[in-house]
């Protein structure tokens, strides 16, 4: 059937036939040693940037366009430019911490390839000009600390980290940090002040550009664990053979994680560019299309804080800017589908509920504004809703996001799309990801919300076996 | 051609730090660097606001100043308190986007925000009531229910805390980290449910607490001794100078039904003393002002002790007994007004007094007052400080404050020359330990070559005062003239405590040498041949470092006169007592330790009978023949204006002019040669340090209820090695035993301590650590024996 794993220690991962840059040890079992890493190329795109100048490594990857695959997808090589030249030390801050409902990327990369995230670090360091690394893990991923430990200890002992590296005078060291677990800590500069050991609170932008000034107060760069993993590649094969990969503007691969209402819920790894909503999530060699007898209802197409995408936007390509015009974004790459048995006031429950959760407090309209929409919602799924809520939820919603919402067209609707991004009065993103998803419910759905209201229902609760028997089908 | 150059010259010179900026269609100019909420506010334009203060680094936590900011690339919605203005920038602050922000941001704050306002002590004067008004959406459409927490907590000995008030603007918490350094409180728990507090069993004991309610921009945070005490529009307020220090904090008094209720700091701008701040000793201690204990009419002794009398007849007294006294010492006249010192000064003069003195032999020679002084913005934005004195934090509090936010920001450097680790030991950038009278010490150690280097960048203020009150004023002078020996350039600021010492000393009641200051005047009445001692709010019992000299002037004086608020220890002794009015029950003016001349303002009805000293010298100049030449404070200040000539520039119309203050001139003088010899030790085993704590027994702290508790108490203090080798257990009581006198005190490690010293703070309840001084030695050695 094909719902399994070929792989079962690398959970929900799905090889296919594509290029595989930075997945394409999965397929062993002892992937994460130092053994099968260097056995299969390990550390040799590291070893051939030792024989090169700095300079020289940066500009290859300047070359390569190699996107951050954190969410704003901003050329690295073009950000390790934007620290100041001359100030010491400087520093690494590897992004570990993903927690975006939805992906599970990152994990997958740390569990199954610890050492290609290593040595990605490695040549940053080496190209940038840094002289330590911080890698920040999130606290609930324990196998990836266990596995990314591991494996530093074992770097250390082959004497790729450490000082004169490899008989050269390149030293650094990598330390390495278990979160707390809070999902603000994702952005980076919240990332900085709990790696600093303050409250994981975002910092103000201007003047914390962390390139600028960063951890300790020093020029820090913050990338996130996918694009790490790709530099032994393009060290190793160089910038021609990853720009071969993908689109011009957005070369390479990119894993996808798709979960939900779908056959095959896992992680893919797809060529920049080459790929629809539909292929990925009805293609036989992605997610293999919905649960037996069920149809379609919406999409969110990048993480919980993106707006949702109806069935008619799947012949959007999978690609930043057509993903922005049609309405939303894609964000950490994290697919998550529902079909027609789902309970959408229901399902924006879940997705406000975490945010208001993981709202750090700092700013007002985060976290009032996201716990007063929490409770309204709340009150709406258990049909205790009022006409005059759904008016003071678009209002509150207001106060966080100020102007037009993003959302996509729907012909049923007569809706237009608005493009992404939206206005914000918050310091960072989490408190209008508080409003986007209901936002997106609200405005595709109008009528599941009304007969809350109107007809007092109760939550819907359809257990997956009698769901997939009342489709009848197979 | 020639016409064009005239037109140049004629032209305004152009400010390089002015920036042209637009503010709601009107073009406005800025300063450099300076955000946009600010900028707008000078140019009259009212941005809402909850966690930005002038005082303190901004943060954009609370929304409220979201206004559309327009720097080329379109409106966008910014925090005002976050950006600094941009040539050309465009600020819309009411355009129809910004106020629906500010309307949301509002809505949401009063979301968990309970409508207590009728109960609440900030109704009246909250910003946040306020400004729900001028800038809210007038009406809530939340409708679920409000967080509850536990009705106000206790944070601090003052301090309450109601944590469902609280909108979490950072201000309280960024004040004990930045400008306290006493991180004492901080945010626990996430999202909805953060709140602020103190660290398991460890309160917000900062000595600057109470200024965290006086930035609440809600009622969350209340002090004890004004909670539920009034109504802010029952409250009527005037500007005036808190005169519990010498730093002289610009305060406003706030009285109700004629009953001083509290008082608050004032930020008067770019010439600020204090910033707005205040500490809590001098915050709190106008509960002095109407307590039960004060002194309501003159007092005269009687065979069956102090017996009331009306003020003529005490009047009378008093001329008798000064046309009786062939000698006369006065001592005392810190604590009056500009114009009561003046007016004791001139009475002095007329009755050929010369033993006089308005230190009581803890302070320094008043020649200090003519060396080059600096101003407290001065010493802040100095390249270095060096301070001799003493612990700024416990003596001088709002001084310290101000150091100390430079010495963080790593901008001014300050070398420490102190026998015992200091409140600002850790923001020195060096410290000179020195044993107690040895001076060499603090040469050599200036020396260095890091210190030397440092000193010879220039623009070096010295802070000067007695680090230790167990050495003699010679041994003090020593170790200043060790410092300014290795910085002559350096200007002074003198770190003399007491509130009004620099005015008093220079209006007339400085004595002219060492043989006519306090201590002179207390050997001379304890010898017997002082015939009338007069006491102008002095009380050397107490006050006097050397105990037991006071002990015996006080019974060989002749006569005794004390004009005091409240009865002391030396009034008891006194042979005629007349109430005098305190603070906030005269007014006139006080001078502070840069020569700054603030005015002092009445506020209240004198107590009882009491009188100011002015007055008091008025009257009696008239009874014995004479005249101080005014008869109203305001006259007295014209007048000192006119006739002496380092005050000339603090005329009424200058003070009217200038809230914050006309720095005076410093009196010209040379300082008296000092000795560089060490004082040699005897076969004692501990040089003893005395210095003083914020709280003790000064009789404002000691007679305000929420302060008299916090006096730490007697004690002596040993290094943790030295007190290992005592090998006693910690609080264990001890007898001192120095060559006047001993005494038995608990005794306690303590790491601030140097080895080879014992430390003791000055004037605390219980026993008096002065027995053992000997204010004519250089040094105090003492020994610890175990009581038997």
């Amino acid at each position: 059937m094909g719902t399994q794993s070929p792989y079962p220690w690398a959970p929900g991962f799905y090889p296919g036939d594509r290029p595989q840059v930075v997945t394409s040890r999965f397929q062993y079992e002892d992937a994460h040693t130092i053994e099968r890493y260097h056995a299969t190329g390990g550390y040799e795109g590291f070893r051939k940037a030792l024989t090169m100048a700095p300079a020289d490594v940066a500009d290859e990857v300047k070359k390569s366009t190699l996107l951050g695959r954190g969410g704003a997808g901003f050329p690295a090589g073009t950000k390790w430019g934007f620290t100041p030249q001359g100030v010491w030390p400087r520093y690494l801050v590897v992004n570990g911490d993903e927690s975006e409902p939805g992906t599970y990327k990152d994990r997958l990369l740390m569990e199954c390839d610890p050492h290609q995230l290593i040595e990605g670090c490695l040549i940053a360091c080496y190209a940038a000009g840094l002289s330590r690394c911080f890698l920040y893990i999130r606290g609930e991923m324990a196998l990836a600390q266990e596995r990314v430990a591991a494996a530093l200890n074992d770097a250390y002992a082959a004497g790729y980290i450490g000082t004169d590296i490899l008989g050269t005078n390149f030293s650094v060291d990598i330390v390495l940090h278990w979160g707390a677990g809070a999902y603000v800590v994702g952005e980076e500069t919240a990332l900085i002040e709990s790696l600093e050991g303050e409250r994981g609170m975002p910092r103000l932008k201007p003047p914390y550009f962390p390139a600028a000034i960063g951890l300790y107060g020093k020029p820090t760069i913050v990338n996130n664990v996918e694009t790490l993993s790709n530099l032994p590649f393009i060290a190793l094969n160089g910038s021609a053979a990853y720009t071969a990969i993908g689109t011009e503007t957005s070369p390479g691969t990119r894993m996808i994680a798709v979960s939900g209402h779908v056959k095959r819920p896992g992680v893919y790894e797809i060529v920049n560019g080459s790929t629809t909503f539909r292929d990925l999530l009805f293609g036989d060699e992605f997610a293999q299309g919905m649960r037996e007898g069920r149809e379609l209802k919406c999409f969110v197409p990048g993480g919980g804080s993106a707006p949702w995408f109806l069935a008619d936007q799947l012949d959007i390509p999978f690609e930043g800017r057509a993903a922005g015009s049609a309405g939303s974004m894609l964000g950490s790459g994290a697919v998550m589908v529902m079909d027609d048995t789902t309970d959408i006031p229901a399902a924006a429950l879940t997705l406000v509920k975490f945010y208001a959760h993981e709202s750090c407090g700092k700013c007002v309209p985060c976290r009032e504004g996201g716990t007063w929409l929490y409770r309204i919602v709340e009150r709406i799924v258990a049909g205790d809703g009022t006409d005059a809520d759904l008016e003071t939820i678009l209002q509150v919603g207001q106060s966080i996001c100020p102007g037009n919402m993003p959302h996509a067209s729907s012909e049923r609707l007569g809706l237009e799309a608005v493009p992404f991004p939206y206005k914000m009065t918050t310091i960072c993103f989490v408190g209008p990801s508080a409003y986007v998803p209901i936002h997106s419910a609200m405005t595709l759905f109008p009528e599941e919300f009304e007969s809350r209201i109107t007809k007092r229902e109760v939550r819907r609760l359809i257990p997956v076996s009698a769901a997939a028997a009342a489709g009848g089908g197979s | 051609m020639s016409d064009t150059v005239s037109a140049e010259n004629d032209a305004p010179p152009v400010d390089p730090n002015a920036v042209a900026i637009t503010v709601n269609g009107t073009p406005i100019t800025a300063q450099k660097g300076e955000l946009v909420i600010a900028a707008a506010e000078r140019a009259g334009v009212y941005i809402p606001r909850f966690c930005y203060h002038p005082r303190m680094s901004s943060v954009g936590m609370c929304r409220q100043c979201m206004v559309e900011i327009d720097t080329g690339r379109g409106p966008m919605l910014q925090p005002s308190c976050m950006i600094t203005v941009t040539p050309d920038m465009k600020v819309e602050t009411d355009s129809p986007v910004a106020k629906r922000a500010q309307e949301g941001i509002l809505e949401l704050l009063l979301a968990n925000h309970p409508l207590d306002c009728p109960v609440c002590d900030k109704g009246g004067e909250c910003p946040l009531q306020d400004q729900a008004y001028t800038h809210g959406p007038g009406e809530s459409r939340y409708v679920e229910a409000k967080r509850n927490y536990e009705k106000p907590i206790p944070i601090s000995d003052h301090v309450l805390l109601d944590r469902e008030r609280c909108i979490l603007c950072d201000r309280c918490t960024r004040f004990a980290d930045e400008v306290a350094g006493d991180k004492l409180i901080h945010f626990i728990h996430r999202g909805n449910l953060t709140q602020v507090n103190t660290f398991p069993d460890e309160p917000f004991a900062s000595y600057f607490s109470g200024n965290v309610v006086q930035i609440c921009p809600v009622g969350a945070l209340t002090a004890k001794p004004y909670r539920f005490k009034a109504r802010p529009w029952d409250l009527a307020q005037v500007e005036s100078t808190c005169t519990t220090c010498s730093v002289g904090c610009r305060i406003s008094v706030h009285s109700s039904r004629d009953q001083v209720l509290r008082h608050q700091g004032v930020d008067t701008g770019t010439d600020s003393v204090n910033w707005g701040w205040l500490c809590d000793r001098g915050r709190f201690n106008f509960e002095a002002i109407d307590a039960d204990a004060r002194l309501g009419e003159p007092l005269v002794r009687t065979e069956s002790g102090h017996q009331p009398t009306t003020w003529a007849g005490a009047l009378a007294l008093a001329k008798q007994l000064i046309d009786g006294a062939d000698s006369i010492g006065l001592i005392g006249g810190a604590r009056s007004t500009n114009e009561g010192a003046f007016a004791w000064a001139r009475l002095a003069d007329a009755l050929g007094i010369d033993h006089r003195d308005a230190q009581l032999g803890d302070g320094l020679p008043a020649s200090v007052l003519g060396l080059p002084r600096a101003t407290i913005d001065e010493a802040a934005n100095a390249t270095t400080v060096v301070l001799v004195g003493p612990d700024l934090k416990e003596e001088l509090p709002v001084l310290y404050l101000r150091l100390r936010a430079t010495a963080e920001q790593r901008r001014l450097r300050i070398i420490e020359v102190s026998p015992a680790s200091t409140g600002m030991t850790r923001y020195a950038w060096r410290t000179v330990a020195y044993r107690p009278g040895s001076p060499s010490e603090v040469t050599k150690a200036l020396g260095a070559a890091d210190i030397a280097e440092q000193l010879a960048k220039g623009d070096v203020v010295v802070v000067a005062g007695r680090s230790n009150l167990a050495e003699s004023e010679t041994t003090a002078m020593s170790v200043l003239s060790a410092v300014l020996a290795a910085v002559p350039d350096a200007k002074i600021l003198p770190a003399l405590r007491r509130g009004n010492v620099v005015g008093a000393l220079e209006l007339g009641l400085a004595p002219t040498d060492s043989d006519h200051d306090a201590l002179a005047t207390l050997r001379r009445a304890a010898d017997g041949s002082l015939d009338l001692l007069v006491l102008l709010g002095a009380d050397p019992l107490d006050d006097c470092p050397d105990t037991d000299l006071a002990r015996r002037a006080l019974a060989g004086a002749g006569r005794i006169i004390s004009i005091d608020t409240f009865p002391s220890a030396s009034t008891r002794h006194a042979d005629l007592v007349l109430p005098a009015a305190s603070f906030a029950e005269q007014s006139g003016t006080t001078t502070n330790l840069e020569g700054r001349v603030t005015r002092v303002t009445q506020k209240v009805t004198a107590h009882g009978t009491s009188r100011p000293d002015w007055m008091i010298a008025s009257e009696l100049a008239a009874l014995l023949g004479h005249d101080i030449g005014f008869a109203s404070p305001e006259a007295g200040t014209a007048l000192i204006a006119r006739t002496v000539p380092a005050f000339a520039a603090a005329t009424p119309a200058a003070l009217d002019e200038h809230p914050a203050g006309v720095v005076t001139g410093p009196v010209t003088g040379a300082l008296p040669a000092a000795s560089s010899a060490d004082a040699p030790p005897n076969g004692y085993d501990y040089r003893l340090v005395v210095s003083r704590k914020l709280y003790d027994g000064a009789v404002n702290t000691a007679m305000s209820p929420s302060l008299a508790p916090l006096a730490v108490g007697a004690a002596a203090h040993l290094h943790p090695a030295d007190f290992d080798k005592v090998g006693l257990a910690e609080g264990t009581e001890v007898t001192l035993t120095s060559t006047t006198g001993s005494v038995v005190l608990p005794l306690h490690p303590n790491a601030n301590v140097a080895r080879g010293t014992v430390w003791a703070p000055f004037n605390q309840p219980g026993a008096t650590v002065n027995e053992l001084v000997d204010a004519s030695a250089p040094v105090t050695d003492v020994r610890i024996e175990r009581l038997s």
